[in-house]
């Protein structure tokens, strides 16, 4: 064993390690994506990894590894989980032979994704075991704990953290390679009887796993993590507090020497019924605490209706708790306050829950507004710029995607109408074209986003006959993640290089005619690209292909000649750069050198031509930047 | 001890970096630390916070508001919108150079960092302002801007941390050129002379 400072992701990364997993594959998507680069750097080099091209992928490649005896470990956000849940379902009804973890990092917030989607109410409905963990040593700990329980119950687990435990920091022991399991697959052992799926065989395994989870109710209910906090003190306790995640946390230093009867569940589903049983005796009512569905709250309540238990249970359906968002400690320390009021326990001391004082603070100015915006030079800045001129005065329809490139949608760009999911842009731009011919569709994708998903929508496209530009903002990585590789980009998350897929001949190869690529930061060569092939009839491409500025160096960085800047404004109105700022006093334009990626687009726009000195490598480095 | 931490600014300028700094120092000193950090979309010129806690008895990796002892703003305007989290008493380390949003330029929004120096000054009493172009001109860098701070949270005797600690951190955490090495250390011994 030794210590080290871990990021909750690593830790759960180090604890698939620990329990000898063999095969590991997903999708990057924050905030799940640090457990299998982690996986990477660490691997022991007895692990296949591989960054899958979508999540779906990803599912059936780690249940392969599975069915062949491995432990697999399959990794993504939430939102990842829609795209692989048409395996998921049916792997449950299969089920596996080695350990597989379905590790789904869910965003209470949500702070980067776009949905609040609860994987404690997919697990339910996909009849999947879930796995709750509250801090970052416990992860380390509980996705070994996951891996044995799949194993000994032939079921896939979904091991599910949310933002602040996936990215929380702490310093915990973890064990040397040394101590790793060591798990050998015996390999793929042929029986149709059990691996293909017929509707005999569901109905069979349907009536086995609702089976199996009712007697996993029971085994829960002993599972060491799933908790009543000092039963014995509390016996008299009125009033009960039932909470999971790092909502057990906040309770707990909210509560900080307070006797109150505290129950933590670590495994929502299946529900741990008879601790549940235990911990409501002699209470009069529950207060639930937890982020996103009121999970364990309609668990309670089914609990205290099927044993007819005069139990109050109170929540997010109650009002007690927001329904939607984070919490914080102010939210729980206050629901608690409110809940706890007037409580007596035992040794008769007042049940109020105080806050620390803070500063009495007067109004403050206007803060800042900061939105997330695209950075200093980035390419995608100059390809919706070069799109917005081109088109300008047309009846147009900007459908946009998952990526950097929705951050287009800010102004002065404002080149984003609509983001729907991975890939959705696509249809989306397709759908308004058939009802609205004379508006001239457009669908944004990135290079990473296009092989997740934008294939399959490009074939509709041209099936259909539909007419729309495809534009494929190729920045020769997968940006917002943090800079993972993809089938574009020849590399491989184990730093294999392999043969690039190409967009242009995956493009051609569908039967597109009219496939452009041009460099974004080319400016006019870019809107006359544009003015020609939006005119162009049927499905046809435009690949703007400049590395991301984080994966490239600039040669030279722009500065303004201030003889020459008469101050119109021009630049920052129409690119809104986080590098050009205003001088001293308030009049011309400056660059921010520090931020400077040398794109040279203000360059190109300035009409007295008072900027220079900006130059770009257009190869991007192997390596990660930073 | 026990010491609540807020790192604030906006996405880009290393605050994130500096809080690895801060956890290094303690964890090698054997005081416990739980962390919690803005990763994702924010990343990209929003604002960015980082929560840090030391100490025994810790649970939650978020603080509550009113219990920081010490905000390290990056930003003026970042400072003022983590203030609530400061406790009585508290002490806020700022930068006194301001990130305008693109909104701000565009003129969509507005932005006076003067005003939130000012409304600092009118409600912390524990305050330390560092002239951060001040720091870049004499040091020849502005992107030690956070070891700087570093430097400034120190003598603010908040941090509970020697000026050693956060070196070994530095030389533990930034493997870079000696040169480097160099720049790093007199920006965290700037302040001694420059507040």
């Amino acid at each position: 064993m030794h210590k080290e400072f871990l990021m909750g992701n690593e830790a759960i990364a180090l604890g698939a390690l620990a329990a000898g997993v063999n095969l590991v594959a997903g999708y990057p998507g924050t905030p799940s994506t640090e457990v299998l680069e982690t996986i990477a750097k660490r691997n022991p080099g007895n692990v296949y990894v591989e960054w899958s091209i979508n999540e779906k992928a990803g599912m059936e490649v780690a249940a392969g590894a599975a069915y062949a005896g491995a432990r697999a470990l399959v990794t993504m956000k939430q939102v990842g989980l829609n795209v692989a849940s048409d395996p998921l379902m049916s792997l449950e009804y299969i089920g596996v032979k080695g350990g597989m973890v379905v590790l789904v990092a869910d965003d209470p917030g949500p702070i980067s994704s776009q949905t609040e989607q609860d994987t404690r109410t997919f697990a339910m409905f996909s009849k999947v075991p879930v796995f709750d963990p509250s801090s970052v040593s416990e992860a380390y700990e509980m996705i070994q704990e996951a891996f044995d329980f799949s194993e000994k119950y032939g079921t896939p687990v979904f091991f599910r953290a949310t933002t602040r435990v996936d990215h929380g920091y702490e310093a915990l022991e973890v064990k040397d390679p040394e101590e790793y399991f060591v798990n050998k697959p015996e390999g793929f052992v042929k029986d149709p009887s059990r691996w293909v799926i017929f509707p005999r065989l569901s109905v069979k395994n349907h009536a086995l796993i609702e089976k199996r989870n009712a007697e996993l109710k029971n085994v829960f209910s002993e599972y060491h993590r799933n908790k009543i906090l000092r039963e014995e003190d509390t016996a008299k306790c009125r009033k009960g507090i039932a909470t999971q995640g790092v909502n057990f946390m906040y309770t707990l230093d909210s509560l900080h020497d307070k006797n109150a009867r505290v129950m933590r569940v670590a495994t929502p589903f299946p529900f741990p019924e008879k601790l549940a049983l235990d911990f409501l005796a002699g209470l009069d009512e529950v207060l639930c605490i937890e982020e996103l569905d009121p999970v364990i709250e309609r668990a309670l309540t089914y609990v205290c209706g099927k044993y007819s238990l005069d139990v109050r249970i109170r929540g997010k359906l109650t009002g007690d708790i927001p329904p939607s968002g984070e919490n914080s400690m102010e939210i729980v320390r206050g629901a608690l306050a409110e809940f706890l009021k007037n409580e007596e326990d035992e040794t008769g001391e007042d049940g109020t829950v105080v806050a620390p004082a803070a500063a009495e603070l007067p109004q403050p100015p206007a803060l800042p507004v900061r939105p997330p915006v695209l950075c200093a030079g980035c390419p995608h800045r100059a390809s919706f710029y070069a799109v917005k001129t081109a088109m300008r005065g047309k009846k147009t329809i900007y459908c946009g995607d998952i990526g950097c490139y929705t951050l287009g949608n800010a102004a002065p760009l404002d080149m984003c109408d609509t983001c729907l999911c991975m890939g959705a842009g696509i249809g989306i731009a397709q759908g308004v074209g058939h009802i609205e011919p004379d508006t001239k569709c457009f669908a944004f994708v990135g290079d990473s986003t296009f092989f997740a998903s934008g294939i399959t929508g490009t074939v509709n496209a041209f099936y259909n006959q539909a007419d729309m530009t495809l534009i494929v903002l190729d920045n020769s990585t997968t940006a917002m993640t943090g800079h993972q590789p993809h089938p574009g980009t020849g590399r491989t998350v184990m730093g294999q290089v392999v043969e690039k897929v190409s967009i242009e001949r995956v493009l051609r190869a569908i039967g597109l005619t009219v496939v452009e690529t041009v460099d974004p930061l080319d400016y006019a060569l870019s809107v006359e690209t544009v003015k020609r092939v939006a005119d162009e009839p049927g499905v046809k491409a435009i690949i703007f292909r400049s590395p991301c500025i984080a994966i490239s160096k600039p040669k030279g960085r722009s500065h303004v000649d201030p003889d020459k800047c008469i101050g119109c404004g021009k630049c920052i109105r129409e690119l809104g750069c986080p590098a050009i700022i205003l001088d001293s006093d308030g009049k011309k334009a400056k660059i921010d050198t520090s931020v400077c990626t040398g794109c040279t687009l203000c360059e190109q726009l300035c009409p007295v031509k008072a900027i220079s000195g900006g130059a770009k490598n257009d190869t991007a480095k192997g390596g990660r930047h930073e | 001890m026990s010491k609540n931490i807020i790192l604030c600014g906006v996405g880009g300028q290393g605050t994130i970096l500096a809080s690895r700094l801060i956890a290094t120092a303690a964890m090698d000193k054997d005081i416990p630390i739980k962390t919690a950090e803005t990763i994702g979309m924010a990343q990209r010129g929003g604002s960015v916070f980082s929560h840090l806690r030391l100490g025994e008895g810790i649970n939650s990796p978020l603080i509550g508001k009113g219990e920081v002892d010490l905000i390290i703003g990056f930003e003026p305007g970042e400072t003022v919108r983590q203030l609530p989290f400061l406790k009585q008493g508290g002490a806020v380390v700022v930068s006194s150079r301001p990130v305008m949003p693109v909104s701000a330029m565009i003129g969509q929004s507005k932005y006076d960092a003067e005003a939130m120096v000012e409304y600092l000054k009118a409600n912390v009493e524990h305050l330390t302002i560092v002239d951060a172009d001040k720091a870049a001109d004499e040091l020849g860098s502005a992107k030690v801007l956070n070891v700087v701070l570093l430097g400034a949270a120190l003598r603010s005797g908040e941090l509970g941390l020697e000026e050693s600690d956060l070196e070994n951190a530095i030389r533990e955490k930034v493997k870079v050129p000696e040169k480097f090495l160099e720049l790093n250390k007199k920006a965290l011994s700037w302040s001694k002379g420059g507040k």
